[in-house]
């Protein structure tokens, strides 16, 4: 099971509380996060990452146990207490102001 | 019972002000989506229920709103607007070329005739449509593929497309306005385009008078009359009366002829509203008051509406899609702000007064008379 916390934007537009808690098949990685995430909330699509390219949009990160993942490789693996849903994957908007 | 829905986009969300047809008492329903930048609203004249909304920020992208009951509640449709085939380049700023990159929805403009079928127009400039009720948008490329696109370049705001107007009398014919490139027209429903800016004269751009390159702020149509058109360009407020192989300026004795909004009485084919703002760079209006003018004559002569406007230590902007009128016997005129302001008259510009007062900046008004 992994733990994802989404920004308060995105939770409003998924009508979600809370962490969203996601099964996962294989090893988990950003993509099959994401890929998860997605199929349970199509709002969701485009809204992370680009829908054509799938990067990760310029003004959002991915942070977890204290660490800027927003730069590894989607299909890295993420790390064990992501995995095992001892920690959350941190959805973030970048801090700006507006 | 008559009634009307003003339809308001801000910095910060989206807000729905109704009332009778006295226009004397409001409801303000809102904010919906609250933090998201609403460029626009847009209801559709076929089923006034069926709303569409362009909602959007820096970090999440891109999303339109549907809603099937006039604003009181909302679903996200699709929001994956791709150019297409290989996009290419227009002309940035500088002169260099610069990738045709999707940034949000400027303008949404619903059918004449099916709630299902809606236009998008993109800012870098594209147009859009779907027909599925916003579950699928597909590009027009034809107007993207005209040979002047690569030349194209980006007004103050954005290389964006925020004027689609829909002949009613000709399914055939859309009219479709960019900043900075100027005014569009297919007859063939989106297949191929070519400018139509003869007249428009910019002394921003090395060939004042070109074929393309004019910061066309807003063009305005009488629907009993579909050939004449009006423009707010950067500078000059301009006619045309053959649907815009030609253009005449009327600025007229305007304070000012440089603004952003243009719109037309719906009962009086030419009797046309802007807002006359100081510029190049204050975009706020002349000596602190917020004056309309009016022209009972299809330009040229105008006449300045402050009735229940701030005469004194006014600095706020009336944006490109800020204006609208409504279709009730005494013609209703609306604009928003970017002070957050939302004025109405109901008597056709004599007398104004705020429906409300204190929203986020506002980037778009939309009015729905309803029976």
């Amino acid at each position: 099971m992994i733990r994802v916390v989404l920004p308060a934007h995105l939770r409003t537009l998924a009508h979600v509380d809370g962490e969203v808690k996601l099964d996962v098949e294989g090893q988990a990685t950003q993509r099959v996060v994401l890929d998860a995430l997605e199929a349970r909330y199509p709002m969701l699509r485009g809204t992370i990452r680009d829908h054509a390219t799938q990067q990760r949009r310029a003004f959002v990160r991915f942070f977890a146990c204290e660490q800027d993942l927003s730069h590894e490789l989607p299909d890295a693996p993420l790390p064990d207490a992501v995995a095992t849903g001892a920690e959350p994957l941190l959805v973030v908007g970048a801090m700006a102001g507006g | 019972m008559t009634g009307v829905r003003v339809l308001v986009g801000t910095r910060k969300g989206a807000f729905v002000l109704t009332a009778d047809g006295k226009r004397d008492r409001w409801d303000i329903s809102g904010p919906h989506f609250a933090g998201w930048e609403i460029y626009h609203l847009n209801g559709s004249p076929a089923d006034p229920s069926r709303l569409y909304a362009s909602q959007s920020s820096s970090w999440f992208g891109q999303l339109i709103q549907r809603s099937n009951d006039g604003g009181r509640t909302w679903e996200p449709v699709g929001n994956q607007f791709q150019y297409d085939g290989v996009p290419g380049t227009h002309l940035w700023y500088d002169g260099t070329p610069h990738p045709w990159e999707f940034a949000r929805v400027w303008h949404l403009a619903p059918s004449l005739t099916d709630p299902d079928t809606v236009y998008a127009g993109v800012e870098d400039a594209a147009l859009f449509r779907s027909i599925d009720g916003g579950q699928e948008w597909l590009e027009l490329p034809g107007l993207r593929d005209h040979g002047s696109a690569p030349s194209w370049q980006p007004g103050a705001g954005g290389m964006c497309l925020h004027t689609i107007i829909l002949d009613p009398t000709d399914p055939g014919r859309i009219f479709a306005a960019i900043s900075a490139a100027g005014v569009f027209r297919t007859d063939d429903a989106g297949k191929t385009w070519r400018p139509i800016n003869r007249g428009l004269r910019s002394a921003g751009i090395p060939d004042a008078d070109a074929e393309v390159g004019h910061c066309v702020h807003r063009l305005a149509m009488h629907p009993s009359r579909p050939g004449v058109l009006f423009m707010q360009k950067h500078w000059d407020v301009m006619r045309s009366d053959d649907a815009g192989e030609s253009w005449q300026e009327v600025s007229g004795d305007l304070p000012t002829d440089f603004g952003f909004t243009i719109d037309v009485h719906a009962h009086e084919p030419d009797t046309i509203y802007v807002v006359p703002i100081k510029s190049d760079s204050e975009h706020y209006p002349p000596d602190g008051k917020l004056r309309v003018y009016r022209s009972r004559t299809g330009g040229n002569e105008w006449e300045a509406l402050t009735n229940g406007l701030p005469q004194r230590d006014c600095y706020v902007n009336v944006l490109r899609d800020a204006m609208a009128v409504d279709s009730l016997d005494s013609c209703g005129v609306y604009f928003g702000t970017t002070g957050g302001q939302v004025y109405a008259s109901a008597d056709a510009g004599d007398t104004w007064a705020p429906i409300v007062r204190d929203l986020p900046p506002v980037l778009s008004v939309e009015v729905q008379t309803l029976s």
